[in-house]
């Protein structure tokens, strides 16, 4: 339907009636002149990296008096075998549990809470909100003045009940808990304008049914609310999986994945080995095993929760 | 048995007044209907009476107990929204039970319940199906299951028939009625068609601008109208309202040539007759004008002038007029109604009418 209408317009209101072949060819050639600019950007910059790791992580990586052979799986071997791996995939999914439920949790707290009749709401809506709009690198400097030990905020109310200081980014089990609190923190307050937005889209009449039947706010929230907000909760959990898996920034800035790889988390992992090590063709396989769980879960999610969800 | 006093009862947001120190009393086992035109504050007035408003001034009694700052949840009513109100997300047995699984009644007195209402209001069919999978006419069908099932002593309804065809609405005006009748139920129905308010209520309300215009059993107000605003409101065509000027005798209908119609002065009033009580006679009578005729089937209502003012006839049958026919109307005493002509009230002490 679509190209017969650019046919019309291209072949001008005369020979409106009998579109000929060549016009409609015309037509289709518009389409695709016009997507291409779009199309070859996309693929230039996405498509192309991909598949080119696909492919590199097949090759062992190129060095000086050496130049990169075909390994078959060498470089998957690898991976099953290196002890960092595995400790960065363990990191990752505590990360994941750390994060994910609290921060849809609070997102969904505040926002319910904003959504509310109170007083200031604006600066409350503002003050949620907050931590997302400030760059990464300030609001990870922020988080370290509060863990720097002796000196930083933690510290000094600790000192205030006599306890003494305590290194929590140096030390091995506090470490990682830091990154997670610091991400939840960020991560809430993005959350919660979707909640909000969803809120806001729920009629008040429902809530004053609900209320006339003599149903109490928690059971409002269970049976109505929190129903309703399904499609905004499937839409937050999966970029909360991906944002978890995608975390390295905070992780460059505040600890280095350090103690130990304490807090090294699978992409700051293949950023290290690719990028430090220069160990490209095991960095390409392990993207491409970050890559193969990132779709799964995404895929997984809009299937299993897809079909138990009430879209308006 | 759930009386509802409302006594001086006022919304105000900001600067605009919705409700004005309304007062009225709905007697137990009573269907009061809240009737007037649209933006009146008919919805408000009973969303006060829920508690979903909270009133500027004024109180709410229900059953001798002042509820004025109880939550709705505390005063025991169930209630019909002009919105309908219904979860999306729930089926349509669902919405109904939503309240009886609120307060936690056994699955099987709940689908016994549900059972006979979905029968009453024609639902039984489609109780699996969600919301928007419903038409107009069916989600308020299901909206009125919610609030009856829930059988509480004060039912509050907000045109709950205003999408519904008019042979369904017929039907439901009855259904209504009888089942408000069988329960006891005290109802405030608000509604702005003046039908439903005739056919159904024991006691009319009539709100004009958030004010009570005049408060009687349909019987009072259709023959007796307060002011010329009820009058007009009330009766479908609505009464005709024709100005007067004194002539001999008394006073005549303005601009016509016809006999006295008041025994005394007449500048400054309003005649009022319903087309349903002029007749077409062939002598004496005051004399019009055909100008249109309207056949409705079972009678024909003929639009008149006489002078620069019109008015409408209501006779049985069809009735073949012609445009530009003159007419003879006439009317019996007793139907005539007078009014001030700027304040709008009706007038008692005025001088007698005159058959014409
Ligand atoms: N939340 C509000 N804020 C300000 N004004 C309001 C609000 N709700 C209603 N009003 C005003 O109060 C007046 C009465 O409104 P209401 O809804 O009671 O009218 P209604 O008689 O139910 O009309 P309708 O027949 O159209 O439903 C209207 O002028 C309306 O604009
Ligand atoms: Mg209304």
């Amino acid at each position: 339907m679509r190209s017969k209408g650019w046919g019309v317009l291209i072949a001008g209101p005369r020979a409106g009636a009998r579109v000929t072949r060549s016009a409609r060819n015309m037509a289709h050639l518009y389409g695709w002149l016009l997507l291409l600019p779009a199309a070859a950007l996309l693929a230039l910059f996405t498509h192309y990296p991909a598949l080119g790791t696909i492919y590199h992580s097949f090759y062992s990586t190129p060095r000086a008096n050496r130049p990169s052979v075909y390994v078959g799986l060498d470089n998957y071997q690898s991976m099953v075998e290196d002890p960092v791996f595995w400790q960065a995939v363990t990191n990752n999914l505590i990360f994941c549990i750390g994060t994910i439920p609290a921060s849809i949790a609070l997102a969904l707290l505040m926002a319910v809470w904003v959504n509310g009749k109170i007083r200031g709401r604006g600066l409350l809506r503002t003050a949620f909100f907050t931590p997302t709009i400030l760059p990464m690198i300030a609001v990870a400097n922020i988080w370290m003045f509060f863990y720097t030990p002796d000196y930083g905020l933690i510290d000094q109310i600790r000192g205030l009940f006599g306890l003494p200081g305590f290194n929590w980014l140096g030390t091995r089990n506090t470490a990682l808990w830091c990154l997670i609190v610091v991400t939840v923190w960020k991560e809430a307050g993005f959350f919660m304008i979707f909640y909000l937005a969803a809120l806001q889209q729920i009629p008040p009449d429902l809530s004053e049914a609900a209320a006339i039947e003599g149903s109490s706010r928690w059971y409002f929230f269970r049976r109505v609310t929190f129903p309703l907000l399904m499609p905004t909760t499937l839409f937050v959990l999966v970029n909360a999986v991906i944002n978890s898996f995608r975390m390295v920034d905070h992780v460059v800035v505040m600890t280095r994945g350090g103690p130990d790889n304490a807090t090294s988390l699978l992409l700051f992992h293949i950023y290290e080995v690719g990028f430090k090590f220069w160990d490209v063709g095991y960095a390409a396989a392990l993207t491409v095993v970050l890559l193969a769980v990132l779709a799964l879960v995404a895929l997984g999610q809009f299937f299993a929760l897809d079909r138990r969800i009430h879209y308006r | 048995m759930s009386e509802i006093v409302v006594a001086g009862i006022t919304k105000a947001w900001g600067g605009v007044v919705a409700v004005d120190r309304v007062s009225f009393t709905a007697r137990a086992g009573e269907l009061l209907v809240l009737l007037g035109p649209s933006g009146c504050g008919k919805s408000t007035t009973l969303r006060l009476i829920a508690g979903l408003e909270e009133a500027t001034a004024g109180t709410v009694q229900i059953g001798g107990r002042d509820v004025t700052q109880l939550p709705p949840s505390a005063r025991q009513i169930a209630m019909v929204f002009q919105s309908y109100a219904l979860f999306p997300h729930l089926t349509v047995a669902e919405n109904i039970v939503f309240g009886l699984k609120v307060r936690r009644v056994p699955a099987a007195e709940r689908a016994r319940r549900l059972q006979r209402v979905a029968e009453l209001v024609g639902l039984a069919q489609l109780l699996e199906r969600k919301p928007a999978q419903l038409s107009g006419g069916q989600r308020q069908r299901v909206a009125l299951g919610r609030a009856i099932i829930a059988e509480a002593p004060v039912c509050l309804m907000d045109e709950p028939l205003s999408n519904l065809d008019a042979q369904l609405r017929q039907e439901m005006r009855a259904e209504i009625r009888a089942l408000q009748q069988r329960l006891g139920m005290t109802m405030v129905y608000v509604t702005h068609d003046q039908t439903e308010a005739m056919t159904m209520a024991d006691q009319i309300i009539l709100l004009r601008e958030g004010r009570i215009e005049h408060s009687a059993s349909p019987d009072e107000i259709y023959a007796r109208p307060a002011t010329s605003f009820t009058a007009r409101f009330i009766g479908t065509p609505p009464m005709n309202l024709l100005r007067l000027a004194d002539s001999l005798g008394g006073a005549a209908i303005a601009a016509s040539n016809g006999p006295a119609v008041l025994a005394g002065h007449g500048e400054a009033m309003l005649l009022g007759i319903r087309p349903e009580h002029l007749r077409i006679a062939n002598v004496g009578g005051v004399t019009a004008e055909v100008v249109a005729s309207e056949y409705l089937g079972a009678d024909t209502v003929v639009q008149c002038r006489i002078g620069d003012q019109s008015l409408s006839v209501r006779g049985a049958g069809h009735l073949r007029l012609g445009k530009g026919t003159p007419v003879r109307l006439t009317w019996s005493a007793e139907d005539a109604h007078l009014f001030d002509a700027s304040s709008g009230q009706r007038r008692t002490d005025g001088p007698a009418m005159l058959a014409p």
